[in-house]
């Protein structure tokens, strides 16, 4: 079959902050670039950010990026690349004066400066006291930063292949990746993006849990395309619940509440975060609080006919300061918990949140892999940014508002590193036979598969295995259990039957291209969880309760070839500064 | 719970049909997109766009029983039953109930929705009071979901010449904003028997806009703005 086939210099896949902003920079260095997104930019899941993008500008009180790069490593808990993480905190005010020049209409000061809120795990002088330092638009800062790099992007006439999906990457016999193979959702046509370039920045992959904050187009699609294009997923143990998702409906109420001053209460209304946290309290690191309010409620402290969430209280903070601060919350509270927070509490529980793992990249954005002689290798033609990538800056538990600032700052440096690998490197290799075979395969699968199971009944087993096999708080049985479990959900994958066979928009077949790419996320996820046998940020284990930095201050490498697992060492050196050595991690 | 739903798929249909479907519903299913994901679950022929299903991303915007909204955010105890279902009206129907935007998104992009200040920018932030920023309050805000547009008469007759409410709110978030120097060169392009003129004030986009913004008052500002620059 005859496939037509457009080359670019580079493709992005994903149009999401961090793809956005490397397009941006690729587009007005007057490369050929093709922007592939799966929704119409606006629509990406940026958009849904809330409280604020961190950067030590020190608007109001001091700060200086040292402390951000502490509060970053022991926030990682010393599973971070020091020399990824002071990168990207020492660029983190460029990134977002940056974005303030390109139109982002930020909160001010009383001085017309970018206001700046306190954040989980933020902090002045290496763990003293919380630091504003996330920096807002109202509870709308990802809404406002990713149409402002859209709206940039038009501006900088960035060509968009909006509502294509890409489906697999192409790799050639060397292993370098030149292209990517995409189908347009309008039509159903398939065509190969041949490109000097990919980058991946196709974003998270929060729908393998039942109970998520993410959107529904969050299935991991890079993520799919890596581990089928036979290279690994790191850290895939490591996922982020997030504290504060409403009860019920698993939207995210932002730690911003917490950074405006609001704070959680058991059913006795006691503020128990000081139990646990008595420095930072209610603004401790995610996973500190989550795993608080999860003991609460294991402990009968829990709220409501089933004592099963918990409230979050912000009254207090008044009127004018929700209306001004947390317009948004206030908005999804009465939507999605028939709660006024001027007046009431919001029902809270942990919710899936944010994947730490992901592509194994460096910080210039390139894909690493294991190279013949078992060293980290360069994935020629390959990068990755943004939530998809683990360079690894977040390392077992990120802070808030770092995920924002990834996007900036690796979006551009993969941007960047692009621009730089393209001028050495001037001509395109040529495409390998059948470049297009595997997905062709796909989707001819569910063309021809005449019965099976709908992909609605295969997906909702799969979130039903992660959620309750690999939660907040994990247990060895469970994991091994769910180990089983999620095998046989990702062979029930591969005999899904979808009965609309059309062209036009077929939405059923895209949900079904998705599965394939959850499956694998859920599979690298719950067996790098099994396989780790310490407790570290997220990964929290009933029966190894201790961090293990002997044996387990190290990344994990998982293979979809064999479920093979490898592991790699954590770089301990930053670029310039002092390391921060592996010490008790007390908030 | 009951649902009659536009159903079109050029492959298969010479015209465009209503669908029934009568189904149970958990008490997790709260808003009228949980529905319809569980309608998509038995029938997975409906097509329909969705992604954040918390009204911030714009995708799934439909016309519900007569008036516009987004799905997420639309709670199922208030819709009448038979719940009536259509794509956005006075744009093309790819099918079921996706439309193609290209025509709004055209109108977005002609009002250069992006901040021209052609100053080198400082080393810092460039300042702007709180009071001044707060002139972009209701205007910044916008999700593209294009349902104020698609209300409007105005647009349906002349989707290629009318700017349209979405379009026109977001020149105005520009326009407002203290650092962007194009003002006068923005009310050029707008002075236009069409482009602007054509709003006549029915004000369906404030009626029908799911994050509460209200695009007719910053059309008459546009205006007042044009009036006081002839003086």
């Amino acid at each position: 079959m005859a496939i037509a086939k457009r080359q670019f210099d580079a493709v992005v896949v994903g149009a999401g902050g961090s793809g956005l902003r490397a397009a941006l920079h690729l587009a007005e260095a007057n490369l050929k670039v093709a922007v592939l997104s799966k929704v119409f930019p606006t629509r990406s899941h940026t958009v849904a950010a809330q409280g604020g993008v961190a950067a030590a500008l020190g608007n109001s009180e001091e700060d200086n990026w040292h402390w951000h790069m502490y509060d970053t490593v022991k926030g990682s808990d010393y599973l971070g690349d020091q020399d990824a993480i002071e990168f990207m905190c020492r660029k983190a005010n460029e990134a977002v004066y940056e974005l303030e020049h390109f139109g982002m209409p930020f909160d001010r000061t009383p001085d017309g400066k970018i206001y700046q809120r306190p954040f989980g795990g933020h902090m002045q002088d290496y763990g003293k006291k919380p630091v504003p330092r996330a920096c807002a638009a109202a509870d709308r800062t990802g809404h406002a930063m990713l149409h402002t790099l859209y709206q940039r992007n038009v501006r900088a006439r960035t060509q968009f292949f909006v509502e294509w999906m890409a489906l697999d990457l192409i790799r050639d016999q060397s292993g370098d990746v030149l292209g990517v193979v995409a189908m347009e959702m309008e039509t159903g046509e398939v065509m190969i993006f041949q490109a000097r370039a990919t980058l991946l920045a196709t974003g998270g992959a929060g729908r393998i849990f039942a109970s998520s904050t993410n959107a529904f187009i969050n299935t991991g699609d890079g993520l799919g395309m890596v581990a089928r294009a036979g290279l690994p997923l790191q850290d895939m143990e490591f996922f982020q619940f997030h504290p504060t998702g409403v009860y019920g409906a698993g939207i995210l109420i932002t730690e911003g509440v917490r950074g405006e001053g609001g704070y959680l209460l058991n059913k006795n209304g006691e503020r128990f975060m000081e139990r646990y946290a008595p420095n930072a309290k209610d603004l401790a690191s995610r996973d500190v609080v989550s795993r608080s309010m999860v003991t609460e409620i294991k402990e009968g402290r829990g709220v409501g006919k089933d004592a099963d969430h918990v409230l979050l209280k912000l009254d207090h903070l008044g009127a004018e300061v929700i209306n001004r601060r947390l317009p948004g919350i206030r908005e999804i509270s009465i939507k999605f918990a028939n709660v006024d927070p001027i007046k009431e509490p919001i029902p809270v529980v942990p919710t899936a949140h944010y994947m730490m793992g992901g592509i194994p990249a460096n910080y210039h954005g390139q894909v690493v892999a294991l190279g013949g002689n078992g060293f980290v290798a360069v994935v020629r033609g390959l990068y990755a940014a943004g939530e998809c990538a683990c360079v690894s800056v977040h390392g077992a538990n990120r802070l808030g508002c770092n995920s924002l600032l990834d996007l900036l700052v690796f979006g551009r440096a993969a941007a960047q590193q692009i621009i730089d690998d393209l001028k050495r490197d001037p001509y395109p290799k040529p495409l390998p036979a059948g470049a297009a075979d595997r997905p062709l395969a796909r989707l001819a699968r569910l063309e021809t598969q005449k019965d099976g199971e709908s992909v609605a009944e295969v997906a909702a087993a799969m979130r039903r295995v992660m959620q309750a096999y690999c939660g907040v708080f994990r247990f060895g049985d469970l994991l091994k259990q769910g180990v089983a479990k999620i095998k046989e959900v990702a062979e029930r994958s591969g005999h899904t039957m979808i009965s609309d066979k059309s062209k036009v928009f077929n939405t059923a077949r895209v949900e079904a291209l998705e599965l394939d790419n959850l499956i694998e996320v859920a599979m690298a996820t719950m067996i790098s969880a099994e396989a780790r046998t310490e407790s570290r940020g997220a990964h929290a284990r009933d029966d190894y309760p201790n961090r293990d930095d002997e044996n387990w201050l190290k990344h994990t490498l998982y293979f979809k070839n064999g479920y093979r697992l490898h592991y790699k060492p954590v770089t301990l050196r930053p670029l310039t500064v002092e390391p921060f050595q592996p010490k008790a991690r007390v908030y | 719970m009951r649902f009659s739903i536009y159903r079109y798929n050029p492959e298969t249909d010479t015209r465009p049909r209503m669908q029934d479907y009568d189904i149970a519903l958990e008490p997790t299913d709260r808003m009228l997109l949980d529905a319809l994901i569980r309608i998509k679950a038995s029938d997975d022929t409906l097509s329909l766009r969705r992604s954040c299903r918390e009204g911030v991303c714009g995708s799934d915007a439909m016309n519900i029983n007569g008036k516009n909204g987004l799905a997420c955010i639309t709670k199922l105890v208030e819709l009448k039953e038979p719940v009536v279902i259509r794509p956005l009206p006075g744009l093309p129907v790819i099918r079921d109930l996706i439309v193609d935007m290209s025509q709004f998104f055209k109108q977005y992009h002609s009002v250069k929705p992006y901040l021209i200040n052609d100053d080198p920018p400082p080393d810092k932030e460039r300042l702007q009071s709180p009071a001044d920023r707060e002139e972009l309050n209701g205007l910044y805000e916008c999700i593209l979901c294009a349902c104020c547009s698609t209300s409007c008469p105005s647009f349906w007759w002349n989707p290629d010449k009318f700017v349209g409410p979405a379009g026109l709110l977001q020149a105005y978030r520009f326009i407002a904003d203290t650092r962007d120097q194009a003002t006068s060169e923005r009310l050029d392009d707008l002075e236009d028997p069409y482009r602007l003129f054509r709003c006549h004030s029915i004000m369906n986009c404030v009626d029908v806009c799911p994050k509460g913004l209200n695009p007719t008052r910053a059309i008459g500002k546009i205006k007042e703005l044009m009036v006081k620059r002839m003086v």
